[in-house]
């Protein structure tokens, strides 16, 4: 990732604007077979529900934008130029690595959000596990205790 | 309820610990209920609490010492309690100093923090801790316009309106000490420390150790730094801890 980008960052300081290629026939061949692969898989994970919508969007928009680049070697020229690298799969590499960066943030962005949510919900079952337990023993009842865990904290917190 | 005042002992992995520290709470006859938050121990803390005559609240797995504190304010703040005293589990604070930190309350103070520097000899520490404790309680001092010496001090008494802020606020999950210092004081809460004696661990493992001080840095920092842009916690309102049907 940081090797990639290191090695674009190199060439385009270094490229007097050289004449842009289009890609040769077996890179371009690979990069849709690649891209097409990842799109199949991705549809049919969602598909069998194994993988939900919400989290499908990126993926799918990432192996489409390789697919188009792969195909209109025009488009990939262009956007080439206008990127500045040297090669157009530099393109193809730069694209794939900046949607992974943002899949990899929308990661981290939903862990955040559910390492709160199970919090709370942690907390309010303490409280209401307590509530319970006041409102059998008021009731006449034994209260019985919560199950409890026995494995050591495997999930405490950094 | 029988007090106004409710004692919180957060408390993970203390069953040979947290017994003592419950029974010399209770043989003081100070007008307070215990509670001990135990924080998903897998080692019967919960138990050794309540047969110490403690109220008991679990959560199903480990959560973290702030949010222990946390469920403590909700726990208060769900049954109308008016005052928060806090402690830890493990034996360091002197039950005996509860008393100072009551009495700071009575006098107005919103936060009562004790310190174990402002009088007598504070416990041993780490290079690394000590330095550390110097730089926030620089940093406390600083930004919330009162002098404090022992930032990161776990023994607390805490007004009804500070409870309140905690309990409905975003509270920090693994080390509450300076931030909500600072957002206690940008509240508008009155900050005093109170000289208390502490004594050193009688066992049991430190949450400041190892690498986990350089994280406590790192964090404390980022915190202290967005605090005046941050928006309060996430999804405030939406799921609400302390409030509930």
């Amino acid at each position: 990732m940081i090797g990639a980008l290191a090695a674009f960052a190199a060439s385009a300081a270094s490229a007097p604007a050289p004449e842009l290629q289009p890609l040769p026939g077996r890179q371009q061949a690979v990069a849709i077979g690649l891209a097409a692969a990842v799109l199949l898989l991705v549809i049919e994970l969602v598909r069998r529900r194994k993988l939900r919508e919400e989290y499908s969007w990126l993926w799918v928009s990432t192996a489409l934008l390789l697919i188009v680049l792969a195909i209109d070697q025009d488009l990939l020229v262009w956007l080439s130029g206008w990127i500045g690298v040297a090669s157009p799969v530099s393109t193809l590499f730069f694209g794939a690595s900046v949607f992974l960066l943002a899949l990899v943030l929308q990661f981290s962005v939903r862990l955040s959000r559910l390492t709160h949510r199970h919090r709370t919900l942690a907390q309010r079952l303490a409280l209401l596990e307590d509530e319970v337990q006041r409102l059998r023993a008021g009731a006449g009842q034994a209260g019985a205790a919560p199950p409890r865990r026995t494995e050591p904290g495997r999930d405490e917190v950094a | 309820m029988p007090h106004a005042t409710l004692l919180v002992i957060p408390a993970y992995r203390e069953a040979s610990r947290v017994g003592d520290v419950v029974r010399e709470v209770a043989a003081l006859g100070l007008p307070l209920d215990v509670l001990v938050v135990d924080d998903g121990s897998p080692d019967g803390t919960a138990d050794e609490a309540r047969a110490a005559g403690a109220l008991v609240v679990s959560h199903a797995f480990n959560l973290g010492y702030g949010s222990a504190l946390h469920t403590g304010y909700c726990y208060a703040v769900r049954s109308g309690y008016q005052r928060v005293l806090q402690m830890d589990a493990d034996g360091q604070h002197e039950a005996a100093m509860l008393q100072n930190l009551l009495a700071a309350l009575d006098a107005g103070a919103d936060v009562a923090l004790g310190s174990r520097y402002l009088d007598g000899q504070p416990p041993r520490a780490s290079l690394a801790r000590r330095a550390g404790t110097r730089l926030f309680a620089w940093i406390a001092s600083r930004w919330t316009g009162v002098r404090i010496t022992d930032p990161t001090s776990g023994f607390q008494g805490l007004s009804a309106r500070a409870v309140h802020l905690l309990a409905n606020d975003g509270f920090p999950e693994d080390y509450p000490d300076t931030d909500v210092l600072v957002g206690h004081a940008r509240a508008g809460m009155r900050l005093v420390e109170v000289p208390v004696r502490m004594h050193e661990r009688r066992g049991g493992l430190s949450m400041h150790r190892g690498a986990r001080i350089a994280y406590y840095g790192y964090k404390m920092l980022v915190t202290l730094l967005l605090l005046p842009v941050r928006r309060p916690t996430p999804l405030r309102n939406r799921d609400s801890v302390a409030r509930f049907p």
